[in-house]
């Protein structure tokens, strides 16, 4: 196994260290180690089951919502563990978001799903979840398009607009990392188009990791790249050069197309 | 196809088959069967929609005035009556060869006057008919007591005075009535209000005195209570002044076979002369009598008057189910769905809740007698009404143990459809409530709650339709065939949980089945399931209505 590529600038906002992690008695992720750093993308890319989501999902410890999921290792954020039950999972989720695969909007109104966060998180008065909301829609990009309907449903958005809608609703807590979980695997070339601008501009702000499968949204929008097989890290590092002279085989074979 | 054939025959077949323009004759077990499902769906709809025009006819008919026939018979007298119905028959001791032609038939007459001929209905059969005329001036009169009486007005007196004969005696009598309706409500108002205030005084009186602080305040309760007793004597001596002012008039009737009858115009409620109206005064008739029908108290027994404090009882009962059954079964679906760890003990749990949607109502009855009653409610007097005992206040039944007894044979049914409501709800919704970092309790209660709220409410339908019609079990806990008062006055506090009640399904079965008129009765039974039925049908509309407008608000919701 290669050692990862420490990461080129910045310091490391999420650290992780030899993570191992099972499904019971199977392995998923078969000890990881990187460095994702501050306001850069980070891809993840890899075949189907490499556990690169499973990877993902470490970060907000959503994985403790599947039964029977253990982990060794160590993961960092700000320096700090986040493994283990002294963590404020609810604190950690806070400040560190997260988009999914498929659009989730609550069945609520397109202000209700924003706001909600800011709520659950104590925001009462109403001039400021106001400002918040109208900020994380513009944010997202989306506020052009929902400012006169804010009282509709969410569900009768389009697919990119929900979409959007869950990056405002991400962003509305103001986190520091926003997790993305294929975001764009349900949507057109012009909505995905749309979510990569803005992933673009919120890496101004934040610190961004996606998972992908599709390698030419991981080289347009990336700043680094993971690419994982079979629980394990391939290789690590600069999207330039890892898209154009991969150091490892696998890797080159994957972004070439011949397997995966 | 039989298996025989070759399978390169087979193939050649199928080849045929798929060829275009050549279809293969097929056996026409498909069609026959979407007209087996679609009979079977016609067939439900037309027992329904039956079910429905009976009760609606009979029970709405009941109210329509109809017409007095008079039935001369020759040497036997003459009937006066309304034609209830008309039916051809084989009368008793006569060989059928011998009759000449058809059967004859006869007519079932309600011909009243309950207290001359002891009974209401009779038949008459059409050979025996000689003329029938429709006198305009027969007069149907409602009283309060005596069911209705048919006859001819002859003059109207206060005593022995003479106050009107001849043509100026109905519009007199007429003018009577009204002025005497007026002085009945003014009593009736007495007697409900300051009367009963006084007796509920002299009530809580009597129990202050079983206190046991009572002997050191002995002066101010004897002098409170020589207030009352003064207070109570007044009262009584003008309500017996204006049951004198109610009862000076009266008017002489005369029937159709010429006997004379003396009516007290106090007691009559309604009167007219049903061969002078019009259609549109028919109408407006019937309608005036199905209101009072639903707003009025029941008389004679439940046979004459209105069904008010039934619907009342039986309104008020399910919205108590309702209130208790709610909070109960989507608090025990939530735990199910949400909290409790999915093992071997759920699903027994589950089944077990399942299973006691199919006990029989009997036996949540004596469960509410045994539990709510004597137990939970046998309790509450000891600690609360001790003063009142051995007379029990909620140790007896009442419309509380009734409707908690109700909301324990409705919990399933909300149980489970709140947990199908819930187990709609998918879970990306509820991982993008964890994943801004909310916990499982406002995960649940601010983004799951709402979004299965249509589901519960599903629920809540089914256990209101399930409630409003049961009978059994309400039997032994508070519903009575006649209750005192509502279970909602003016004294404090208002609400009485404690009281007994009457119900729409037991007044059916009251009025058509204890009661010694079953000719009389047999249309209110129409007409009172008919009102339970609209009842339920309306309960169920504001249901759906609502969940509707949750539904639209959270569109995603699948139950």
């Amino acid at each position: 196994m290669t050692e990862p590529t420490a990461p080129p600038d910045d310091a490391a906002i999420l650290e992780v260290e030899d993570l191992r992690l099972f499904y019971g008695e199977a392995p998923a992720l078969h000890g990881i180690s990187l460095r994702i750093p501050r306001r850069r993308i980070t891809a993840f890319i890899g075949p189907s089951g490499c556990g690169k989501s499973t990877l993902l999902r470490c970060f907000n410890r959503m994985n403790d919502l599947v039964d029977g999921v253990r982990t060794e290792g160590d993961v960092r954020f700000e320096g700090r563990t986040i493994l283990g039950n002294a963590v404020d999972v609810n604190l950690l989720r806070r400040r560190i978001g997260m988009v999914f695969q498929k659009s989730n909007p609550f069945p609520k109104s397109i202000y209700d799903n924003v706001a909600y966060g800011p709520r659950v998180h104590g925001v009462r008065s109403a001039s400021a979840l106001d400002d918040l909301v109208e900020k994380s829609l513009r944010g997202a990009a989306l506020w052009d398009e929902v400012k006169d309907r804010l009282r509709q449903s969410a569900l009768g958005l389009s697919g990119g607009q929900q979409q959007r809608l869950c990056i405002a609703r991400a962003i509305a807590v103001e986190p520091e990392v926003v997790l993305l979980d294929e975001p764009c695997s349900a949507l057109d070339p012009v909505a995905t188009a749309k979510i990569e601008d803005l992933m673009l501009e919120l890496k101004k702000d934040y610190t961004l990791v996606i998972v992908t499968h599709n390698m030419q949204q991981a080289s347009r929008v990336s700043d680094l790249t993971a690419f994982l097989y079979m629980g394990r890290l391939i290789e690590f590092g600069r999207t330039d050069e890892l898209f154009v002279k991969p150091r490892e085989k696998q890797t080159e074979d994957y972004i070439t197309g011949r397997f995966g | 196809m039989p298996d025989a054939t070759p399978p390169a025959a087979r193939a050649s077949d199928r080849a045929a088959a798929l060829a275009p323009g050549a279809a293969r004759p097929r056996p026409p077990g498909g069609r026959a069967f979407i007209w087996l499902c679609g009979g079977a769906l016609g067939f439900n709809l037309l027992l329904v929609l039956s079910q429905l025009l009976l009760i609606a006819w009979n029970g709405l008919g009941y109210f329509w005035p109809r017409e007095l026939v008079a039935f001369e018979r020759g040497a036997e007298g003459t009937l006066l009556g309304e034609v209830h119905a008309r039916e051809q028959y084989r009368p008793a001791g006569i060989d059928p060869a011998t009759l000449a032609g058809d059967l004859p038939w006869r007519i079932q007459l309600k011909i009243a006057n309950r207290e001359l001929t002891g009974t209401d209905f009779l038949w008459l059969d059409e050979r025996e008919v000689t003329a029938t005329r429709r006198p305009a001036d027969a007069v149907h009169v409602e009283r309060l007591e005596w069911g209705a009486f048919h006859g001819f007005l002859r003059d109207v007196r206060r005593g022995d005075e003479l106050l009107a004969a001849g043509d100026a005696a109905w519009p007199r009598f007429l003018a009577l009535v009204e002025e005497k309706r007026v002085q009945r409500d003014a009593l009736l108002e007495l007697e409900r209000g300051a009367v009963g205030d006084v007796n509920h005084e002299l009530e809580e009186l009597r129990l202050e005195r079983r206190r046991p602080d009572a002997a050191a305040r002995a002066t101010e309760l004897d002098a409170r209570q020589a207030t009352l007793d003064a207070q109570f004597l007044e009262l009584t001596s003008r309500l017996d002044a204006m049951r004198t002012t109610l009862a000076a008039e009266s008017a002489r009737f005369v029937t159709a076979d010429g006997k004379e009858q003396l009516l007290e115009i106090g007691a009559i409620v309604h009167a007219l002369r049903p061969n002078e109206l019009s259609t549109l005064d028919r109408l407006a008739l019937w309608a005036s009598r199905l209101f009072a029908f639903l707003l009025e108290e029941p008389r004679e027994s439940n046979t004459e008057g209105g069904i008010f404090p039934a619907l009342f009882g039986t309104v008020m009962m399910v919205f108590l189910m309702s209130v208790a059954v709610v909070p109960l079964g989507v608090l025990a679906a939530l735990y199910l769905r949400e909290y409790a760890r999915q093992g071997a003990l759920v699903r027994v749990v589950r089944i077990a809740v399942n299973n006691l949607a199919g006990v029989p109502s009997i036996v949540f009855g004596v469960f509410g007698l045994g539990f709510f009653v004597y137990g939970v409610g046998g309790t509450l007097d000891q600690w609360f009404h001790a003063e009142a005992l051995p007379q029990p206040t909620f140790g007896t039944g009442g419309i509380l143990w009734a409707a908690l007894t109700l909301a324990l044979l409705t919990v399933p049914v909300v149980i489970v459809a709140t947990e199908e409501g819930l187990a709609a709800v998918p879970r990306a919704v509820r991982e993008g409530s964890l994943a801004l970092g909310a916990t499982k309790f406002e995960t649940t209660w601010r983004v799951v709650l709402p979004a299965a709220a249509p589901g519960m409410l599903t629920g809540v339908i089914l256990a209101i339709a399930r409630a409003a019609g049961e009978v059994a079990p309400l039997m032994i806990v508070g519903m009575v065939k006649l209750a005192p008062a509502l279970p909602i006055d003016h004294h404090a506090p208002f609400i009485h949980l404690d009281r007994k009640f009457m119900h729409l399904g037991f007044h059916i079965y009251d009025v058509g089945f204890q009661s010694p008129n079953a000719e009389a009765t047999k249309p209110l039974v129409f007409a009172t399931a008919l009102v339970l039925l609209v009842l339920v049908v309306a309960m169920n509309l504001v249901a759906i209505r609502l969940r509707n407008q949750l539904r639209q608000r959270y569109a995603s919701s699948a139950v």
